[in-house]
């Protein structure tokens, strides 16, 4: 997909955004778009590194939380403004990215993902023990009561996520048409072969786990804002775990505009579902959808699009 | 204040939670060390065995052992239908390392989400006469609710290592586990063999999970804390060793008991994922490996 496709998205998403502010007085729509962009930046950074290179993040959740966290202990500090808790929850998140992937990479890609599972779970703990945010009992923020431009802090927020979505996307396709995003997809279909021709397949992997961490902390740096009280398993929640990697294998892994789809589609499905029917119903359904999926069609809904064309010109 | 006697109330307790936590990781001893299938949905499938003694015990009144045993066949054609699927689905076509991955996340939620909606959250327990009592060992006290299900995770690694040690099949298994191709060139089929002994794996998880709901009530997201642990286990006793395991096993049991009762529980959970970090850095093999 060329620049001018990504150009459309970026015109067509801040359209809907700027319709969406002019036509809607009820926050409900707000609250509802702010979690489609959101997972439109967990399923974009997940897919950098789970689409392009081949290895599994199973602990989106912790890398969120991360950002929310430290979104959290810098607002109760200093009372840090937002630009900096996005700069410092990326800046934290890649951290974690980087230390895991450092520890792990070097060896199979399964210990990644089996390091990534276990590392929600040990962040929650910790959490959920750490008075200074409330342990388990959560933590309160308090929204700025003015802002300038905007009608309440909500609108604010959703600009803001508008923006992140938007430069969430913009990496994924600088990485995709660039040498990076060559040397990861190397990685994937033969990372011997990838190494042999020289392609320096640690610092590529590495990279990848960075931006990918670091996407998904930036998403969670507004969630404490968003949320004005936080408990640790809001900010853990499994759902950010099971979306972000079911979102790109629903929509495509191979280019940016599947995690975009499958964000865009499984997320409104879910927020229908979660207000019509159940949160637990809604999650097994996801479940299921994901291994009828990669079983039945592993490129995905852009792949299976991308078929019929083919066969149509043909 | 520290005393002896704690300390060895301490350890004991390790040990005997430790067993059953080798229990836990035969499952993925077999699938992930001998096979290289690396299943995250074992602890699911022990979560799944636990609800399976709970739903016995409380219906039937059976005892929740006895329960786990019979659940055992039930489980093992679960398991050779999973294995169809995966191979067919991913192993054949080469795809095993994300596909077959996010397979087997999927299957894990799944069962966790279908057991919530049935159950709910609530915390379920088993009840059994011999549950409560206590035996007193020269100075320290042997709680049955922690020393059976020890006793039957050594029998059952026993056991399994007697199969994989001394039956044809079980040779067969680690044949697999060691060149499929010359398993191919004389004329056997490594995908009937991997089937059955992934069958055998997912068996496991209905003993391990009537011993789980023993030692204490369960609810579906209590598996979550087991990954962490099954694959420090794993990777520490050397990926496929039934021994390593069993070691690998007590270690981590006694050094969470430590850990819990000097430093507080909540980090307990992050020894695993502490061994787990350390033994992929500095010793890959693990304790036991080639």
């Amino acid at each position: 997909m060329g620049g001018r496709a990504l150009l459309a998205v970026a015109v067509a998403l801040v359209a809907v955004a700027v319709a969406l502010t002019r036509v809607l007085d009820n926050q409900y729509y707000y609250f509802a778009a702010y979690v489609i962009l959101q997972y439109i930046v967990l399923a974009t950074a997940w897919n950098i590194l789970g689409g392009y290179t081949g290895y599994v993040n199973f602990g989106s959740a912790a890398f969120f939380a991360m950002g929310a966290y430290t979104s959290a202990v810098l607002i109760k500090a200093f009372g840090a403004p937002l630009p900096v808790l996005v700069v410092a929850g990326g800046l934290v998140s890649g951290l974690l990215g980087l230390g895991i992937g450092y520890l792990t990479l070097r060896l199979r890609g399964v210990f990644f993902a089996i390091a990534t599972l276990a590392l929600a779970v040990v962040l929650q703990t910790l959490i959920m023990n750490w008075r200074y945010v409330g342990g388990s009992r959560g933590i309160y923020t308090i929204r700025p009561a003015e802002v300038p431009f905007f009608a309440n802090y909500v609108e604010l927020l959703f600009v803001v996520m508008l923006l992140l979505a938007l430069g969430a996307l913009a990496t994924a396709w600088w990485i995709e048409h660039s040498w990076v995003g060559r040397g990861l997809m190397a990685i994937r279909d033969n990372e011997e072969a990838a190494e042999c021709m020289g392609v320096p397949t640690l610092k590529l992997k590495l990279l990848a786990t960075t931006v990918s961490g670091a996407l998904m902390g930036i998403a969670g740096t507004p969630f404490p804002y968003y949320l004005t009280y936080m408990e640790p398993t809001s900010a853990f929640n499994l759902d950010y775990a099971v979306n972000s990697l079911a979102m790109p294998m629903i929509g495509g892994t191979t280019t940016w505009v599947g995690p975009l789809v499958g964000a865009v589609l499984l997320g409104t499905v879910q927020q229908v579902a979660t207000v019509t029917i159940s949160s637990a119903l809604n999650l097994l359904i996801v479940g299921v959808v994901v291994v009828a999926f990669v079983i039945l069609a592993p490129e995905g809904i852009v792949g299976l699009f991308r078929r019929k064309v083919g066969k149509a010109r043909a | 204040m520290f005393s002896f006697d704690l300390l060895l109330d301490v350890v004991v307790a390790g040990i005997l939670i430790g067993g059953f936590y080798a229990a836990v990781s035969l499952g993925i001893t077999v699938a992930f060390g001998l096979l290289d299938v690396v299943n995250i949905a074992h602890p699911a499938f022990v979560i799944l065995g636990a609800y399976g003694a709970y739903v016995a015990n409380s219906r039937f009144g059976l005892d929740p052992i006895l329960a786990g045993l019979l659940g055992m066949p039930v489980f093992f054609l679960l398991g050779m239908l999973v294995y169809r699927v995966y191979y067919t689905s991913f192993e054949k076509r080469g795809e095993e390392s994300l596909r077959g991955l996010v397979f087997f996340f999927g299957i894990t939620f799944i069962i966790e989400v279908s057991l919530l909606l049935q159950y709910g959250v609530d915390y379920r327990s088993v009840e059994a006469a011999y549950v409560g009592e206590t035996i007193a060992l020269g100075p320290v006290d042997l709680p049955f609710r922690l020393a059976i299900p020890f006793a039957v995770a050594i029998a059952l690694t026993v056991a399994l290592h007697l199969f994989l040690s001394r039956t044809f099949y079980g040779r067969a298994v680690k044949a697999v586990s060691q060149d499929q191709l010359a398993l191919r060139l004389m004329g056997a089929s490594p995908v009937r063999i991997k089937a059955l002994a992934f069958a055998i794996a997912i068996a496991t998880a209905s003993i391990a999970g009537a011993l789980l709901i023993m030692i204490g009530p369960v609810e579906p997201s209590v598996g979550r804390e087991y990954i962490g642990r099954v694959f420090a286990i794993a990777v520490l006793g050397g990926m496929g060793s039934i021994g390593g395991t069993l070691v690998a096993a007590l270690i981590l049991g006694v050094l969470e008991s430590l850990t819990s009762t000097f430093y507080g529980p909540s980090w307990a959970l992050a020894v695993s994922f502490g061994i787990l970090l350390l033994v992929l850095a500095v010793r890959p093999a693990g304790l036991f490996g080639r």
